[in-house]
Order: structure tokens, then C-alpha cells, then sequence
């Protein structure tokens, strides 16, 4: 069971201070920070991280599914401070039916593709995103592939 | 040219605007470049829009080579996942082998010989060396210096049979592997490597020669393809196109893996941030890989090649002919694959195109739950409408070329 303290993190407490509802848990495992932050609190997080933690950078945005647990999607981003040389995992959980959660766009202009792609093959949807249209797979394709009730060769069962 | 033009709705619906007595709005062409164009290196498709010479408005579509390789490599053990990361980047299949082994060794907690870690360190800088090689090769092609493609491909030939010396293959290699190497370095590397490393900082003055003074290689790239500094981070470019823009940003400085912190190199920046300065970062990024690799081969320390960890790597043949546990974690390994403990790691690294990065999420079996790769021509390629929106047609070649992005390290 990764190690889990509450105090003492720079970027926790940045996000604490701006309001206690930002954030659930940190989580500190093999030496990565992980925040866990509400799935509707992202947009508001991700802009005090980027102005008043410096994460100038987002370098990814992507996916995981825990089906058939419930909240069955995360949708996980890592930050990168260039001034303070960090790197920074923040976490949003979702819920199986329906997953939606803000765009990131707004904040980080490189979230654009990241969220499209996260959309194309998990099927989690990105609000106020600016052009959410599938990305790796052709328009019409049906599914959502990384999702784990796809499957990896043969027909869909 | 394999361009192919279509003539958009614009066009259409200025036929018809023309009928009637309404101003006649200015002439707009959709022009699409690819996926099959010669300069998009694989299958970029870009969509254009035109007036006159200029491009007003452009969108880059990826995603014709997608074969799903973080899906398969759900389905993979954690060693027959190796062979997948080759096949992402086939310009740096070393760099990707070896970010993929490291996040796999964070994830288990264990230390590689340093023997194998300075191996690791050589191979890597020779893939760097490769990639630079046919970038500049194809880069010089696109612009029009035909000669220098020939010149870097006798030098990558070289690297590659180093590689095949290694490993048995020229460019799958799948030579660093979680716990270390596959096999041990071969007899005689050190004289073959040392004989190529001798005489390549001549090869790139060679380059230089035949490029940097050449008056049409400056009036095609120098101030072409310029992209704000702030926009560029929050676009998410790395690597050299960030170096040549002034920030020092390397991962091998910053987060230094595979004891990348004992080695004495520079990190060369620029400032003019257009297509010549990432030319001449990549150049001096050449230089330095070649006297990285000259300190492996006059200081490797003697040592193993693959960790001692007996649940996770394979045993040795002779204790496998003599010893009961060595054929028992051998047949459990090649069966069932070594399990990796519960947890999650981001590790990256600095590939020659910029920042590879690998999210493993294990659930304790010996297959990743979920493997996600950050490659770093993805990141790069977003921002193509923001540096040619505004520029002439003919400098997209010389842009899009100045991005050394690899298709399959986009796609995935």
C-alpha cells in the first residue's frame, strides 16, 4: 500500500490554501507525488498550479480504466516545473457512466491533443474543449479501444 | 511533387458568390500535403489553407499509423513489452528500450550494474547519433543539398553495425532490457566503437563544410519556422526545438538516469529559435554524444551486464545446466513472466527528439495494467499551425523538417 501523508507538500498546500475542497489525497510512492484533485475542481487546480506552483509545462494527459471497479476511469496529467525541477502527478476520478470533466485547454494550450486522444480511445469526454473530434482512429469507428471491456484481438464480444 | 490539390468549397462558393453582385470575396485554396508527400517523412497528412503563397490557416492529421501498441501492451508480460518499444520510434529504438527498462526498474525497485548502466549510457548516445544522422540527411534532401544525405548514411551504416554487433539486429534491437542488457557487450566492441568515435567529430565538420556557410542552406532556414519562446512550453515542444529557442530544458541534466550525472557534456542552446539555430543545436548535440561515448569507451567500469535479481532475470546458462532454482526461475520467467509489485511510475527520458516518457500502472501481475508512452513528436507536431500560419508555402518544407518528428512515435 503506497505511503499516504496529508501535510508538507509544497503543491498541496498551495492548493489547500486556495480552497480545501481542491483536493481528496496525496499519495507519495517510489518517490512520485500524486495528487488526487475532484474531477470538477481541475480547471481552478491546474490554474493555480500553473501560475503559482510554476508547472509551466503539461506533458501528458492520459487515461487508465479500473473496470469493473467504481469510479471506473482516471484521468491522470503530469506536470513538469522547469524552475523548480519538479515533476507533479495529478489525478481525477471518474465515473463509469457518462465520464466527463473540464478541459484543460484553457490552462495548457498543449492539453489540445492529449485530451482528443484520451477522448479517442477511452471515450472520456472534455468539456469547453475546443475541437473534440477522435484523433487516432478513423471518424467512424465504434468503441473506445484502451477501455478494458474491448477487446485485443477478435470480435467484439 | 506528390502533392495532390482539391479544389475546396471555398472555391465552389465563390463561383456562386460571383454571380451575384456582392463584392467577390479573395481566392482561398485548400491545399492537402500528404500522407503521402515525399518531405512529411510517413504519413502527415497537413490540410492548408492558401491565399496566394501565403497559408492562412493549417491543421496537421496524424493517426494513419495507430496500431494500438499501448492496447497490446496490456496483453504483453513485462519482457515481451521490449519488442513493442522498438517499434515505436524506428529512428531511436535504444532510447525508447531504455526508458521503458528504467520505468520498469523503478517500478520493481532494483539497481543495474554500473557496467550496464554506462552501456546503456554509449548505446543510447550511438542512437542519438543515428537519429541526428538521417534527420540531417533527409532535412538537407527536402531543402535541396543532396549530397549530405550521403554522407550521413555512411556514418548511421557504421553505427548500425555496432548495433548489429550488439545485439544481432541493425535496428529492432531490443538489446537493453529490463535488469540490464540481453546479452553481454560483445568481443572487440571497444576497438570497433573507438575507431568510429576517433574519426566522427571530423564527419561533422564534413557537415558543416558542405552546410553551415552555404549561402541557399542560410537564406532557406534562417528565420524560418519561428515560434515564441512562452509558446513553445505551453505548447509542450521538447528537446532540440526548445533548446535552439533558449532554454536549457534536458532531461539528461535535469533528472539524470542511467548515471548520466558522471559523464562531462554541454547542453548546447541557442537563441535565434528559427531552423538554422536547431540545425546548428543538433550539430553541437552530435559533438557532444561523440565525447560521451568516448568516455564509456576509455572508463567503462568491468562489471555485469544484467542485474543479480534471480526472480526477474534470467539465470546463466551454466547454473541452469548445475542448479535446481536457476532452471526453476527460468521456466517461471520465460512461462509466466516476473511480477512486477503494485504501483505507478512516470519516468523519462531525453530521447533525440526530446522527452520520451513511459506511465506504467502495475497491478502486481506480470503484465502492465496500463502502459501509456508520451512521445515526444506528439507533443511536438501540435504546435505545426502556429509555426507556419502566417509563412510562405515553400517554408513549410524547411519548418516541418526542422521538427524531426517520426510518425510511428506519433501514432503509436
Amino acid at each position: 500500500m503506497p505511503f499516504e501523508e496529508m501535510k508538507s507538500h509544497p503543491d498541496a498546500d498551495a492548493l489547500l490554501a486556495a480552497n480545501p475542497e481542491y483536493l481528496t489525497a496525496v499519495v507519495t510512492d517510489r518517490g512520485e507525488t500524486t495528487l488526487i484533485v475532484p474531477a470538477e475542481h481541475i480547471a481552478a487546480a491546474g490554474r493555480i498550479l500553473k501560475s503559482q506552483q510554476e508547472y509551466v509545462r503539461l506533458s501528458t494527459v492520459t487515461g487508465v480504466d479500473r473496470y469493473p471497479a467504481e469510479p471506473r476511469f482516471e484521468v491522470v496529467y503530469h506536470l513538469l516545473s522547469l524552475s523548480r525541477n519538479t515533476w507533479l502527478r495529478v489525478k481525477c476520478k471518474l465515473p463509469g457512466a457518462n465520464p466527463e470533466i473540464d478541459s484543460l485547454t484553457g490552462v495548457w494550450r498543449s492539453a489540445n491533443w492529449y485530451e482528443r486522444e484520451t477522448f479517442d480511445l477511452f471515450g472520456i469526454r472534455f468539456r469547453n474543449h475546443p475541437d473534440l473530434t477522435r484523433i487516432m482512429l478513423p471518424d467512424d469507428w465504434e468503441g473506445h479501444p484502451l477501455r478494458k471491456d474491448y477487446p485485443v484481438t477478435g470480435t467484439r464480444v | 511533387m506528390a502533392t495532390k490539390e482539391i479544389v475546396g468549397e471555398e472555391i465552389i462558393n465563390d463561383t456562386l458568390v460571383m454571380e451575384s453582385p456582392e463584392p467577390v470575396r479573395p481566392k482561398r485554396m485548400i491545399l492537402n500535403m500528404g500522407p503521402q508527400h515525399p518531405s512529411t517523412h510517413g504519413v502527415l497528412r497537413l490540410q492548408l489553407e492558401l491565399d496566394g503563397e501565403i497559408i492562412t490557416w493549417a491543421k496537421p492529421d496524424i493517426g494513419f499509423l495507430h496500431t494500438g501498441i499501448e492496447k497490446e501492451f496490456e496483453a504483453k508480460t513485462y519482457h515481451q513489452g521490449v519488442t513493442l518499444t522498438d517499434r515505436i520510434d524506428y529512428l531511436a529504438p535504444l532510447s525508447n528500450n531504455l526508458c521503458y527498462a528504467l520505468a520498469v526498474e523503478k517500478l520493481m525497485q532494483i539497481e543495474i550494474p554500473e557496467h550496464a548502466q554506462w552501456a546503456r549510457v554509449m548505446l543510447a548516445e550511438l542512437t542519438r547519433l543515428n537519429s541526428h544522422l538521417v534527420w540531417l540527411g533527409t532535412h538537407a534532401i527536402d531543402i535541396g543539398a543532396m549530397s549530405v544525405f550521403l554522407y550521413c548514411f555512411r556514418e548511421r551504416e557504421d553505427i548500425l553495425r555496432i548495433f548489429e554487433m550488439c545485439s544481432g539486429q541493425r535496428m529492432m534491437t531490443s538489446y537493453i532490457r529490463p535488469g540490464g542488457l540481453a546479452l553481454e557487450l560483445p568481443r572487440g566492441w571497444q576497438h570497433r566503437v573507438k575507431k568510429f568515435i576517433d574519426v566522427f567529430p571530423s564527419r561533422v565538420d564534413e557537415y558543416e563544410d558542405l552546410l553551415t556557410n552555404n549561402k541557399i542552406w542560410i537564406g532557406r532556414t534562417k528565420g524560418v519556422g519561428f515560434i515564441p519562446v512562452e509558446d513553445m512550453l505551453d505548447l509542450g515542444i521538447t528537446g532540440p526545438m526548445l533548446r535552439a529557442a533558449g532554454i536549457d530544458y534536458d532531461a539528461r541534466k535535469a533528472f539524470p538516469y542511467s548515471s548520466y550525472e558522471k559523464f562531462d557534456f554541454e547542453v548546447p542552446t541557442r537563441t535565434e529559435n528559427d531552423v538554422y539555430a536547431r540545425y546548428l543545436c543538433r550539430l553541437e548535440e552530435m559533438r557532444q554524444s561523440a565525447r560521451i561515448v568516448k568516455q564509456v569507451v576509455d572508463g567503462i567500469p568491468p562489471g555485469r551486464f544484467v542485474a543479480d535479481v534471480p526472480n526477474m532475470t534470467l539465470p546463466d546458462r551454466e547454473k541452469m545446466k548445475t542448479q535446481m532454482e536457476a532452471l526453476i526461475y527460468h521456466f517461471k520467467i520465460v512461462t509466466e513472466g516476473y511480477r512486477v509489485p503494485a504501483g505507478e511510475v512516470y519516468q523519462v527520458i531525453e530521447s533525440p527528439r526530446g522527452e520520451v516518457g513511459y506511465y506504467i500502472v502495475s497491478d502486481g501481475t506480470s503484465k502492465p495494467y496500463r502502459c501509456y508512452v508520451r512521445g515526444p513528436s506528439f507533443g511536438n507536431l501540435q504546435a505545426v499551425p502556429k509555426m507556419i500560419e502566417g509563412t510562405l508555402i515553400a517554408d513549410v518544407i524547411a519548418s516541418i523538417g526542422s521538427m524531426d518528428f517520426v510518425l510511428g512515435d506519433c501514432d503509436r
